[in-house]
């Protein structure tokens, strides 16, 4: 007899005991919860109104009355800090959607067909991997005119590939199962077999490169604000506050430390909770904790 | 002396008990039999020996190897052992060999490691010992890798490995699992001649009693992690004295009851294969040639009446699953046609394959991979329901599924559960009950019980009979065991590299093998009846 170490499906009470003993997990998800919380307090309050250009109180460190301290046309940084987490959040989430919602069935598809129809999807894939992501973010945006949308749309764009390979992966390393062949002989065609079978058996898969790609899209729209091509003011945004801060270092570096802080804490809160939850449901990495 | 002394060995996993108070001896030149269904400890057992247990185990005991306390004994002691002196053979020599390196690296490594000798030394020491396990230099240079070598080389590699430095004791874990029984009765000769050659102890580890009982000398028999039986085999299973004994005895040996048996020419044939031939496209050498197409099965005619259960035998690789593919419309025949109650069953559109798909089912061998774990019971037994004309209500489909779930011995109970609360026979139930739901005329089954333990096995081949008996199924077994096919089938046809060679009734076909594969087939398949016939004949 070999070693069978059967790896139990467990119930979701059990995966949620071991998600909350598990850290990256904990301190990913309170990170992200508090980033989403700030987002959607501004809607309701910020301390200061950030269209409102207050000359007289421009370029102050953090004092009592702004914690973050204000920029050079006077406005409050943490009210900024809060109303830009809004457009970077909706243009990472809306960009993961498109890349979800077109490569997650097109990488199922190529591999439910397979053959040469694979083939050639597979390919057309390769070719818009192949291009520098942030760099035709920017070709797109140039030509389409700067704006959230447009950022969206380009950023969209370049995930479709990374979900449709990931799909594809993961749904070519199910169709050879025994309980697939079984649905085959009960007389399920391709497509109800890959939405009632190999779709929720990729779930998690696809859920980890989620949160994965929601950072990488905030990051990308930081880059492409930093560059103007994003959300156009009087809209705050983190990238063109960093831009804004770049002259300003050496007299004013909260104007820089601040917006810098809120994306390397947003991305680092989305990179633990994809990890976290990678650990969590990758059956290798559970004997080991 | 003994070889190996195990004595009152307790082992715990966690806070599970894994053995309980075991007690073994090897002696030099000797099989020692381990005998027991899954989860008995048998690995374990062995693991125990080895001192590869899992970080959570914890052993209490004496485990004695040529003198060394084996519990006590130090990670590098250990490591001078494992290799040296015991020699271990694991189940599936498809993942026990390194698939990046040549066979002759892997024989020499060991010897390279614990007799520090030259390369060169090795290699040849190598060479000599893959020679000796029948893999000659001018077909198996030491430079070949593993995936150019069938399953049957390999094992023979994973043995040359573990005997390259004459160990004074092996221990093979079903060794010949993974293998069709003509390997199996080749590996067992192997082993054989190794333990009388250098007068080795050898820890035969099989979950099959009449493989045991043709090889060891004594066993041991497991359950739960406890010895139920230990001694001469030939006496323990001529006496049968622990009941446990008995039980295992006869559940090898079961043959369901079948007082209605179906043969072939009565009425109309319910299925009818004319002719059918696959071939698969060979491998691509360049970028314009290709290697010749292999042709995996070669014009294969065969009908099944209603009612009738055929048995179809041969070893692994030979085509039977291809055909069963084709039968059930999974995959199409390069030429010939299938027909299905008279209707071609060949080249149709899933669409119109919806009233044949009705009533032929199928069920698959390995009782854990063939259900989706993301889904209830409920939802994998009425699959099959899909094919039906209208839709049945949710409450009409549980309904159902309940029926189908008693058909098979299963309570209502069940229906919420998924699928990894079962046991592997239970799963194999539930695949029955898949299978039935939709009254199908014809059930194709590949290698249903070969997962299974002996006594789980009598009872899913009972359950089979009697669905047979009850509601005139027609079984197409597809099996390369032959107690099975004896068991529960009329008729057995015999396929050997594509082609039937043999056909008739399952008794007189088994008995009076004709063909060449055939024979072969039969004398290699062990039997406990047999095997205890010689060793009651050996002891005189």
């Amino acid at each position: 007899m070999t070693l069978h170490l059967e790896i139990p499906e467990e119930t979701f009470a059990a995966i949620l005991a071991k998600a909350f003993r598990n850290t990256a997990f904990v301190t990913g998800f309170v990170i992200t919860l508090l980033i989403l919380a700030m987002a959607l307090a501004s809607y309701v309050w910020t301390p200061y109104d950030v269209t409102k250009l207050v000359i007289s109180d421009k370029t102050q460190g953090p004092t009592l009355a702004h914690w973050f301290g204000t920029d050079h046309f006077g406005r409050d940084i943490l009210s900024m800090i809060m109303v830009g987490a809004r457009n970077s959040i909706a243009v990472a989430l809306v960009a993961v959607g498109i890349g979800m919602g077109v490569g997650v069935p097109l990488g199922a598809f190529a591999a439910a067909r397979g053959g040469l129809v694979d083939e050639a999807l597979m390919r057309i894939n390769d070719l818009v991997f192949a291009f520098p992501a942030l760099l035709s973010a920017i070709m797109i945006t140039a030509i389409f005119g700067p704006g959230a949308i447009n950022a969206i749309i380009a950023i969209g764009i370049f995930n479709i590939p990374v979900f449709a390979r990931v799909a594809r992966a993961g749904a070519l390393a199910i169709w050879p199962r025994e309980f697939i062949l079984a649905a085959r002989a009960a007389g399920k065609g391709k497509t109800q077999i890959t939405i009632e079978h190999v779709l929720p058996n990729i779930a998690t898969l696809l859920l980890v490169q989620g949160t994965i790609q929601f950072a990488l899209g905030i990051l990308a729209e930081a880059g492409l604000s930093y560059l103007g091509l994003g959300a156009q003011p009087p809209m705050p945004s983190w990238g063109r506050m960093l831009f804004d801060a770049q002259t300003r270092m050496t007299v004013a570096p909260w104007m820089a430390i601040f917006p810098g802080m809120a994306i390397v804490i947003t991305v680092l809160g989305l990179n633990l909770l994809g990890d976290g939850i990678a650990d969590i449901l990758d059956p290798k990495s559970r004997r080991q904790r | 002396m003994s070889l190996l002394e195990i004595e009152n060995l307790s082992l715990d996993i966690g806070d599970m008990p894994i053995l309980k108070d075991v007690e073994l001896s090897v002696a030099p030149g000797e099989i020692m039999g381990l005998v027991g269904e899954s989860g008995s400890g048998k690995s374990m057992t062995a693991l125990t020996v080895m001192r590869l247990l899992p970080h959570a185990a914890r052993a209490t005991g004496r485990v004695a190897f040529d003198g060394i306390d084996i519990l006590s004994a130090s990670e590098d002691q250990m490591c001078a052992l494992r290799g040296d002196d015991i020699g271990m053979v694991f189940q599936e020599p498809m993942t026990a060999l390194n698939p990046v390196k040549t066979i002759g690296e892997q024989v020499a490594e060991g010897i390279r490691w614990h007799t520090k000798a030259t390369r060169a030394q090795a290699e040849e020491r190598a060479r000599k010992m893959l020679d000796r396990v029948g893999l000659p230099s001018a077909k198996f240079p030491l430079s070949r890798y593993p995936h150019e070598l069938s399953g049957g080389q390999r094992q023979r590699v994973v043995i040359a490995i573990a005997c390259a430095l004459k160990p004074k004791l092996l221990i093979a874990d079903e060794p010949t699992t993974a293998l069709d029984v003509v390997l199996q009765a080749q590996i067992l000769d192997l082993l054989r001649d190794l333990v009388t050659e250098n007068r080795m102890g050898l820890l035969l580890i099989s979950h099959d009693l009449a493989v045991v009982t043709e090889m060891a000398d004594r066993i041991t028999i497991l359950r739960h992690g406890e010895v139920m039986e230990a001694g001469d085999t030939a006496r323990t299973l001529s006496a049968q004295l622990h009941p446990y004994t008995r039980q295992l005895a006869q559940a090898s040996m079961h043959v369901p009851a079948r007082p209605k048996t179906h043969l072939a020419g009565a009425a109309k044939p319910l299925l009818e294969v004319e002719g059918a031939t696959r071939d698969y496209s060979g491998r691509r050498t360049s970028l314009f040639k290709r290697a010749p197409d292999i042709r995996a099965v070669d014009d294969v005619s065969l009908s099944i009446a209603p009612g009738q259960s055929v048995a179809l035998v041969g070893r692994s690789g030979c085509g039977k699953s291809t055909l069963a593919r084709m039968i059930l419309a999974l995959d199409r025949p390069t030429s010939g046609t299938i027909r299905f109650r008279g209707e071609t069953v060949t080249g149709k559109s899933e669409a119109h394959l919806k009233p044949a798909r009705r009533d032929m089912q199928v069920v698959f061998q390995d009782p854990y991979g063939s259900f989706d774990p993301r889904q209830k019971v409920e939802k994998l037994v009425a699959e099959p329901l899909h094919v039906l004309d209208k839709n049945p209500t949710r409450a009409e489909r549980r309904e159902r599924v309940a029926q189908a779930l008693h058909e098979v011995g299963l309570g209502p109970r069940d229906l919420d559960k998924y699928p990894h609360e079962f046991s592997g026979g239970q799963r194999q139930r539930l695949s029955i009950a898949r299978a039935i739901i939709t009254r199908p005329k014809l059930v194709v089954a590949d290698e249903p019980v070969s997962a299974l333990d002996v006594s789980i096995r009598a009872q899913i081949l009972d359950l089979f009979a009697e669905l047979n008996q009850k509601l005139g199924i027609a079984y197409l077994f597809i099996t390369h065991d032959l107690t099975v096919a004896r068991a529960i089938t009329d008729e057995v046809l015999v396929m050997h590299e594509g082609k039937i060679v043999e056909r008739g009734k399952t008794s007189e076909v088994l008995d009076h093998p004709q063909s060449e594969a055939a024979q072969a087939l039969v004398t290699a398949a062990p039997d406990l009846h047999r095997a205890m016939a010689r060793r009651m004949q050996e002891q005189g």
